[in-house]
């Protein structure tokens, strides 16, 4: 075990804050940047000058289109703030790895509160011209060459993560027999959580027929299995501990966080393609804590593709390596009422980004915050007539992962 | 001659120059270690095993097995038409040696796991000098005999 002073429990969240969230909503990212980031302070019952910390992934990126387009840089000048510390990027640990620098941040002392924000626009960016107009390498007129990854995938018409969790989920098919039934509930569990989320993308109903029928993306990934394109921001507020006695609301302490890459970072090169980066940072996450899985009440676990999810229950210890068909199987072990039943765990609550909305990687901790603190909505888990008080959120696939274990007790 | 469908071609750098342009050899070359014989993919200027700089591109055996793949059907590109395979092939020459292609010369239904493969390349010209693409076709002996 490599356990280390676990100096994340020096930080808390605080506050968390979303904008308008919509397909095609065509307002400018950082107007909903800036709604999510003014959200997330008040709700942490801050001021702006309270604020000295500012981390986000990916930071200012042109490409693909949709993917960013608002950075550190115009967060701070927009709110005028006055910064301490700042850190925005690509080359983290998953999109929530931002979120670990803001953790850090404050557990050093380099500030006292950091404001994390994530905005996308993708399906604004889409427009009416549909996937293929911001596909890498597209509709460049031919002038664009691949490098570095891309280099060895692109020219083999996969441009997209589709085809390569296509590929891990597929050989979780092959080594484990896992089945697109199984696979589905996945996506059929998402759909009635979003059935009663008022900000979800997609809330009509959907059957395990609905699934089978809708044409495939990348075998065995259908249509379904394929997170929804948005527009929207979220941000959290990452507070020091002592520092957050006189906030709005109790604080979300941060019990443990993983990180940890120990394999290749590829996706194509990665020891076990059936586990990715995932198996690291759960791993992680667990050495640094006395919790165990059984103690979880809700799992927010990333679903850029269904497989993903299914991939994350099984690195997190809710079910042995490639018995996440069978665990998640009709659906009951992983339903909101299932939350605090032994061997069960309430997942993707608000309803995924297959069905919210692909807020990348942020909607899970937002909406693990909002169940901790009870404040869900219709929605809301209940453990014992309360809130959960034990919840992860974890977010990335392939080689880019975090986890972070939360609890409220 | 039919128009070749699509592709994205690599920028062709002297790191990735023997990967991309071994094919007109008919060789599908890496990176080899000489001092501890260690494949290396992608290319690096050192040894990840030994750490030695006296690394140099040579000729693969070609031949693998499917390690995993994902029948692809949607259409990314105008002129690359959906179906088709995208495979992971892991090469005979070293445990863990693999790169990401495409399975050709045979009907998606009949690729499978650990089907015997070898490697096939098309050439694309490009402004500053063709690429040979390395695809992977089913062994003649097996092709066909996948469930």
């Amino acid at each position: 075990m490599r356990r280390r002073e676990v100096g994340e429990r020096r930080a808390v969240i605080s506050g968390v804050g979303q904008s308008q969230v919509g397909r095609r909503i065509y307002r400018d990212p950082l107007g909903l940047t800036l709604d999510a980031c003014l959200a997330a302070v008040e709700h942490a019952g801050l001021q702006l000058s309270d604020i000295d910390g500012l981390a986000t992934y990916p930071g200012n990126m042109n490409v693909p289109p949709g993917f960013s387009g608002v950075g550190i840089a115009e967060v701070h000048d927009a709110l005028r703030l006055e910064l301490d510390w700042f850190a925005g990027g690509l080359e983290l640990p998953g999109q929530l790895g931002s979120v670990a620098n803001a953790v850090a941040a404050v557990a050093t002392g380099l500030c006292d509160h950091a404001l994390c924000f994530r905005t996308v626009w993708e399906a604004s960016a889409q427009g009416d011209a549909g996937r293929a107009s911001v596909t890498m390498g597209g509709g460049g007129g031919g002038g664009y060459r691949a490098s570095s990854f891309m280099q060895w995938t692109l020219p083999f018409g996969a441009p997209s993560a589709a085809n390569w969790i296509g590929m891990m989920a597929n050989l979780h098919f092959h080594r484990f027999g896992t089945t697109r039934e199984q696979l589905a509930w996945i996506a059929l569990n998402s759909r009635r959580n979003a059935e009663i989320n008022p900000t979800a993308i997609y809330r009509t109903p959907m059957s395990l027929q609905d699934y089978l029928d809708v044409r495939m993306i990348s075998d065995p990934l259908c249509l379904y299995d394929c997170d929804v394109p948005a527009d929207g921001s979220t941000a959290v507020v990452v507070s020091r501990a002592d520092a957050a006695a006189d906030l709005r609301r109790p604080p979300v302490r941060i019990e443990a966080v993983g990180t940890a890459l120990r394999g290749r970072p590829s996706w194509d090169q990665f020891d076990d393609l059936t586990t990715m980066a995932l198996r690291d940072a759960a791993a992680m996450m667990w050495e640094r804590t006395d919790l165990r899985p059984e103690q979880v009440h809700v799992a927010e676990l990333y679903d850029g593709f269904s497989f993903i999810t299914l991939a994350w229950l099984e690195a997190l210890g809710f079910c042995a390596q490639g018995e996440g068909g069978p665990f998640v199987e009709g659906g009951e072990r992983i339903a909101r009422e299932a939350a605090g039943v032994p061997g069960s765990v309430a997942l993707n609550t608000h309803g995924g980004q297959l069905s919210a909305g692909r807020l990348h990687g942020y909607g899970f901790l937002h909406e693990a915050c909002l169940q901790l603190w009870g404040e869900a909505g219709e929605r809301q888990v209940r453990v014992d007539g309360g809130a959960p008080s034990v919840g992860i959120a974890a977010a990335g696939g392939g080689p880019l992962a975090a986890a972070f274990l939360l609890r409220t007790d | 001659m039919t128009e070749q469908p699509f592709r994205v071609l690599p920028a062709v750098t002297t790191d990735n120059e023997h990967f991309w342009r071994g094919g007109e050899h008919g060789e599908l070359r890496f990176l080899r270690c000489a001092d501890c014989g260690t494949w290396i993919h992608p290319p690096q200027p050192r040894c990840p095993e030994c750490l030695s700089t006296d690394v140099a591109p040579q000729a693969s055996s070609g031949r693998g097995r499917i390690l995993t793949y994902t029948v692809n059907h949607q259409p990314w590109y105008p002129g690359l038409d959906p179906p088709y395979v995208v495979a992971i092939v892991e090469l005979d020459d070293q445990p863990g040696l693999r790169l990401t292609t495409n399975i050709v010369g045979v009907d998606p239904d009949q690729v499978d796991f650990d089907q015997r493969v070898h490697v096939t390349f098309e050439e694309y010209p490009d402004r500053d000098g063709s690429v040979w693409l390395p695809f992977f076709e089913p062994d003649p002996d097996v092709a066909g005999t996948a469930s």
